[in-house]
């Protein structure tokens, strides 16, 4: 019996994780790769059949909605992780000084991690409501502002608004991970610093930063995956609106996907969006590889 | 280029006071090794005096500055840890050139001084690793590069070579030594290794539960122990160290061994009173074997338990009134155990500590 063969072994015992990559994840991307090369619609499942090549991306490529929300991502990405990273180390730095409660704290701040996006999203649109939100009440009350500002319709205060219901969720991962990395650094250097002639700030600077970096980039490179596909908080929010100003890919590729129905066209962005978050793991892994080189086997 | 007081310096954490009021005038240029067993304060005074930990008391002068209150990168000194403490994310270079890059040296002088430095301690090859790719003795001798290349007024040594293997250990002690001779400047080293107390300093300072028993050259203290505890500590093997009774003019041991007083100690010993009788290993040897008797001393026939072959020399264990005790034979040839030897005790070196206090007589 050829199938008794010894070198079909390992293909027998692997065929259940074989297949179950096939079908989860293989076949369907091959499918919409396939797709997003047809004019496919929800609404005329014929359409399936027409290949038109590359059309679909030529087209997307010169669409100004399409590049605004690419555009509109990275920025998100890129001011949410900063601020994340900023926050998160403050925060890692200053429970690291704690001596008493400090199992607490770091508890209560993992906290935000806990709620679903969609809620946040939701308290963070009534914080933000211009009638009966909280914030514009507060201001007024404060004398700080007269009349009601249009948090979520405002054309830049939309996205902070957005980005800052994201840093209120996610900080803590950045936090965390900090920590994680001040608990595990050597004292010893910290100290040949302070002897070296360092003060307290070029300390922090040229020794705990370095040393911190790795354990920001593994956050930088979870962080960037999240925003990248940020949909949940953004459609709750403000669903992409108004007028698109908060218009974000997979917001956009909803829109186009599942309410124009165009699945052909939608499949398109989204492999572009795959690639771009591809970009940015491969971008942070590159850096945490680099960071990681001179920590092993260091003592 | 400093020296270094301490006075009446007082260490607390909390409640416990772990080092009680230590004196110290260390001369500039002086090498002086602090040495005790584990938990005895000498890391604590060290960490003090760079400015590590905080003085709870007393002061603490470097070249004349009292430096209570300044931080460490105040106090000139540099220093040299037990784990090395590289800058994991810098090149050997880098590490080197910290310091000076830190007190905003001009570049051309901070190549040259580091490169200076790399030259003595033969580091030239390995500038461009981390100190990852480097091995022990390497990351230790990085660590001395970046000490020296700052030119300060003292270095300070933790236990710098205890991470090391035996045979690297002895290499580094001897660079330490040459370096010193080359790099004239005030050192204070911590080590609870005595060998290497005794090869290293020029002064040595004793250490126990926070006081200083004895501060000496090597061989003050090692000829002129003041207590029982540095007779033990210093020396390896350490000294036999027996109970016994002062009986007219003879010292008494338990088994009624009787050793005449020596003559230098006579007038320091009362009839009656309880001693402990001190003997170096080196001082207790068998005769009778090669070894001519010179019928100095006094004699005295001891069984032999186990015996170390060395080389040039064998360790006998034996018993002295019931008491373990070490002697040494170089006589190179095979002892039995259950052999009896006749051991010739050099009584001029001999030592007598009081019982109940522990002090050498000597001193009383």
């Amino acid at each position: 019996m050829r199938w008794r063969a010894e070198k079909h072994t390992p293909f027998l015992l692997l065929s259940p994780a074989i297949l179950t990559i096939l079908f989860v994840v293989a076949i369907p991307l091959a499918f919409s790769l396939y797709t997003s090369m047809t004019p496919y619609k929800l609404t005329k499942p014929d359409t399936i059949n027409t290949f038109v090549g590359l059309r679909n991306y030529v087209r997307l490529f010169s669409d100004d909605k399409f590049w605004w929300a690419f555009g509109r991502t990275i920025l998100f990405l890129a001011v949410a992780l900063n601020l994340e990273f900023i926050l998160g180390l403050g925060i890692a730095l200053l429970i690291n000084r704690i001596t008493w409660g400090q199992r607490t704290l770091r508890t209560m701040m993992m906290f935000p991690m806990m709620f679903s996006p969609i809620l946040v999203g939701f308290q963070f649109k009534y914080i933000f409501n211009d009638n009966i939100g909280i914030l514009n009440n507060a201001l007024q009350a404060l004398g700080i502002t007269d009349g009601s500002i249009a948090w979520l319709v405002d054309k830049p205060l939309g996205m902070i608004s957005i980005i800052t219901a994201e840093v209120w969720m996610s900080t803590s991962v950045f936090a965390i991970l900090l920590l994680a990395g001040l608990f595990a650094m050597p004292r010893d250097p910290l100290e040949a610093a302070k002897v070296d002639g360092c003060n307290p700030w070029q300390v922090f600077r040229h020794i705990t930063l370095p040393f911190l970096m790795p354990f920001a980039f593994i956050a930088m490179t979870i962080r960037s995956l999240d925003v990248a596909r940020a949909y949940d908080i953004v459609d709750v929010m403000t669903g992409g609106g108004p007028a698109g100003r908060t218009e974000v890919l997979w917001t956009l590729i909803a829109r186009v996907g599942y309410d124009n129905s165009k699945m052909g066209e939608a499949n398109a962005m989204a492999y572009v969006s795959t690639l771009l978050s591809v970009a940015f793991t491969y971008y942070f892994f590159t850096k945490l590889v680099a960071a990681r080189r001179y920590m092993g086997g260091a003592e | 280029m400093a020296s270094i007081n301490l006075n009446t310096v007082v260490k607390r954490y909390g409640k416990t006071e772990v080092v009680h009021g230590i004196n110290l005038d260390i001369a500039h240029n002086e090498f002086v090794v602090l040495v005790g067993p584990s938990g005895c304060g000498k890391s604590t005074t060290l960490r003090m005096i760079a400015g590590l930990e905080d003085i709870s008391g007393g002061e603490i002068r470097i070249g004349d500055v009292l430096v209570n209150d300044l931080p460490p990168r105040k106090r000139n000194i540099s220093m040299v840890f037990q784990n090395y403490a590289l800058y994991p994310h810098m090149s050997v270079r880098e590490n080197l050139g910290f310091g000076l890059k830190i007190a905003k040296r001009p570049p051309d002088e901070i190549v040259r001084r580091v490169d200076e430095a790399a030259d003595i301690l033969g580091l030239t090859e390995l500038m461009e690793r981390t100190p990852a790719e480097l091995s022990g003795g390497q990351r230790q001798r990085v660590a001395m590069g970046r000490a020296i290349v700052r030119q300060p007024g003292a270095f300070l040594f933790d236990e710098p070579l205890s991470n090391l293997d035996a045979k690297l250990r002895v290499q580094m002690r001897t660079e330490i030594k040459k370096l010193h001779q080359k790099v004239k400047t005030t050192v204070v080293y911590v080590t609870h290794d005595q060998v290497e107390a005794m090869t290293l300093a020029d002064r040595i300072v004793v250490m126990k539960d926070g006081h200083i028993e004895q501060v000496g050259t090597p061989m003050e203290v090692f000829n002129h122990p003041v207590n029982t505890f540095v007779a033990s500590f210093i020396g390896s093997p350490p000294m036999n160290l027996v109970p016994a009774r002062i009986a007219g003019g003879e010292v008494v041991l338990a088994d009624d061994t009787r050793l005449p007083v020596p003559g230098r100690l006579a007038g320091r010993v009362t009839d009656g009173q309880e001693v402990i009788l001190g003997i170096r290993p080196d001082d207790m040897t068998p005769v009778g074997h090669g070894i001519h008797d010179s019928g100095e001393g006094a004699m005295l026939s001891l069984p032999v338990e186990l015996a170390e072959l060395l080389g040039t020399e064998t360790l006998i264990y034996t018993r002295l009134a019931g008491q373990e005790a070490q002697g040494k034979m170089f006589d190179p040839r095979d002892v039995e155990p259950g052999e009896v030897l006749e051991f010739r005790v050099a009584l001029d070196k001999v030592h007598l500590f009081d019982a109940g206090t522990g002090r050498s007589v000597r001193l009383d």
